[in-house]
């Protein structure tokens, strides 16, 4: 197995505006080496905008941004990539007309020398995509296995930290099933996982330590049985009684 | 085939010189820039290879080199205000720039104005023109097998996903468009020493016009689809001359015809056939 080279992503008091709208507002947390993380909360808590500003794809208002020793929060989206983040997309974003090989590649742009088809095959494999014919084009794959594919160019460039923004979107339960030892493989791997996601069996099952945040800000954080039995997550997922 | 060649010389020049010119504009569609200068940098690398030739006396390398390398210079600074643009906007300023370039041309006292600036050396021939032309192919064919040449065709499907795995999309598109410019400005050297003479009407929208066309009848991205592109349209006006005043009609059709049944181009024809 390919190893990244680990680092802990601290985000500290980050906030992220648009215009007079407040996407995030004061919102920290850690994501050590070769750990998972899941970052949980409503439509519109603000979760894409965190990957988003840790990425470079939109530009912190207040707080900063950590990878090791190095600051993100004013870097540009290509730099921040280059320094070992990567990520994958709520909506798929795959280089569609390239092949499936070529997306894997594209992935490794920030290290040296090219990836061969066996270090390829090896990623794919890594993400569960293994079946996967190396010369199709990639927007002709099935969703299921694009979600795999992005993953795998997620990991060619052996990031330091992985960013996840609703991987299981889309999968049935065996595909989640195998995304779950994808997933937990890649932090074996010494990279962090920061995890979006909306399946709670499959955020329980993989995440060492949750954060939930509720109109951009920090609602509650623990492990995933602490955070289960937190009242104040309890009413913004399930409402309280009348 | 000799007898035919040497009747048809400045035909077959004049093809070299359009595959040139669609392999410069390929090399930005790559990258999905439709940055519309190549006419203009054609124009001011033929300038100075031009009054390199007459009022000093340079050779054709000194002018090709020369040509270039001005051709290049403007490229990188017409990517400082052009930078940001993309689609229609970004071909609306180079078109813009190719106008402004045009006028210049007429005004500026060393070109010969509108009328022209001529006794160019006759120096580049066929031999000179499918030499830069082969040299152009082969440079592309090893370039398009390299991580350079990755990092364009991901910048071309999803700028935002190419800079998220660590590609500098706006380096990657100041490149192209200076490699873009130089190939240019070769063509645009050996078009001046090949024909003796050049006005600012050469290189105006018309021939911009003609460039694009070729690049999409040939298939935008490949190289091999730009050189044929470039053959079949320029062989075309010639092979339609019965046609007299609708002879332009020709041109026309087969664009659209291209557009609507072949966007890929022959290019894209051959690898569906291929595969």
């Amino acid at each position: 197995m390919s190893r990244s080279t680990g680092a802990d992503l601290s985000i500290e008091r980050l906030a992220v505006r648009y215009g007079g709208v407040a996407a995030l507002e004061d919102v920290s947390l850690r994501v050590p080496a070769g750990t998972v993380v899941g970052l949980i909360g409503p439509n519109g808590a603000g979760k894409t905008s965190l990957i988003n500003a840790v990425t470079g794809v939109v530009r912190a208002s207040a707080g900063s941004i950590t990878l090791g020793a190095e600051r993100l929060e004013r870097l540009p989206q290509y730099a921040v990539a280059r320094r070992g983040v990567a990520r994958t997309y709520q909506n798929i974003r795959l280089f569609a007309a390239l092949s499936v090989a070529d997306n894997v590649r594209a992935g490794a742009v920030r290290l040296r020398g090219a990836l061969d088809d066996a270090a390829v095959r090896a990623l794919l494999e890594r993400a569960g995509a293994s079946e996967a014919d190396l010369g199709a084009r990639a927007g002709s794959l099935p969703y299921g296995m694009q979600r795999r594919l992005e993953i795998a160019r997620a990991l060619a460039g052996k990031p330091a930290v992985v960013l996840l923004d609703e991987p299981a979107a889309g999968m049935n339960p065996h595909e989640t099933g195998e995304l779950r030892a994808v997933i937990r493989n890649v932090a074996a791997s010494g990279a962090g996982v920061l995890l979006v996601e909306h399946d709670m069996g499959l955020v329980s099952a993989v995440c060492d330590r949750l954060v939930v945040l509720n109109f951009g800000r920090t609602l509650a954080e623990g492990t995933p049985a602490e955070v289960a039995r937190d009242p104040a997550v309890i009413e913004a997922y399930l409402g309280t009684p009348a | 085939m000799l007898q035919f060649l040497a009747q048809h010389s400045k035909l077959f020049d004049q093809i070299g010189i359009n595959a040139l010119l669609a392999l410069s504009l390929s090399i930005s569609l790559r990258a999905g820039s439709l940055a519309l200068a190549q006419a203009a940098f054609m124009g001011l690398a033929a300038y100075v290879g031009s009054i390199g030739a007459v009022n000093y006396g340079w050779n054709l390398i000194e002018c090709i080199v020369a040509g270039a390398l001005a051709a290049a210079a403007a490229a990188a600074l017409l990517a400082l205000p052009i930078g940001r643009l993309r689609g229609v906007f970004l071909a609306i300023a180079t078109i813009g720039f190719g106008e402004i370039a045009r006028i210049a041309e007429i005004n500026a006292p060393i070109t010969g104005g509108a009328e022209g600036f001529s006794n160019i050396p006759n120096d580049a021939g066929t031999p000179a023109i499918y030499a830069a032309l082969a040299a152009t192919g082969i440079a592309l064919a090893i370039f398009g097998r390299s991580k350079a040449a990755l990092t364009i065709a991901a910048t071309r499907e999803d700028e935002s996903a190419a800079r998220g795995v660590g590609i500098d999309t706006g380096a990657v598109r100041l490149r192209t468009l200076v490699a873009g410019a130089v190939i240019a400005g070769v063509a645009g050297v050996l078009y001046a020493h090949a024909n003796f003479f050049i006005t600012p009407g050469d290189f105006g929208f018309p021939r911009m016009e003609q460039i694009l066309v070729a690049c999409v009848v040939g298939g935008v991205t490949s190289s091999l689809g730009a050189v044929l592109g470039a053959a079949v349209m320029t062989v075309l006006p010639e092979a339609v001359r019965f046609l007299n005043d609708y002879r332009e009609v020709s041109t026309g059709a087969i664009l659209l015809g291209f557009i609507l049944f072949a966007p890929g181009g022959i290019a894209g024809l051959w690898q569906r056939r291929a595969s």
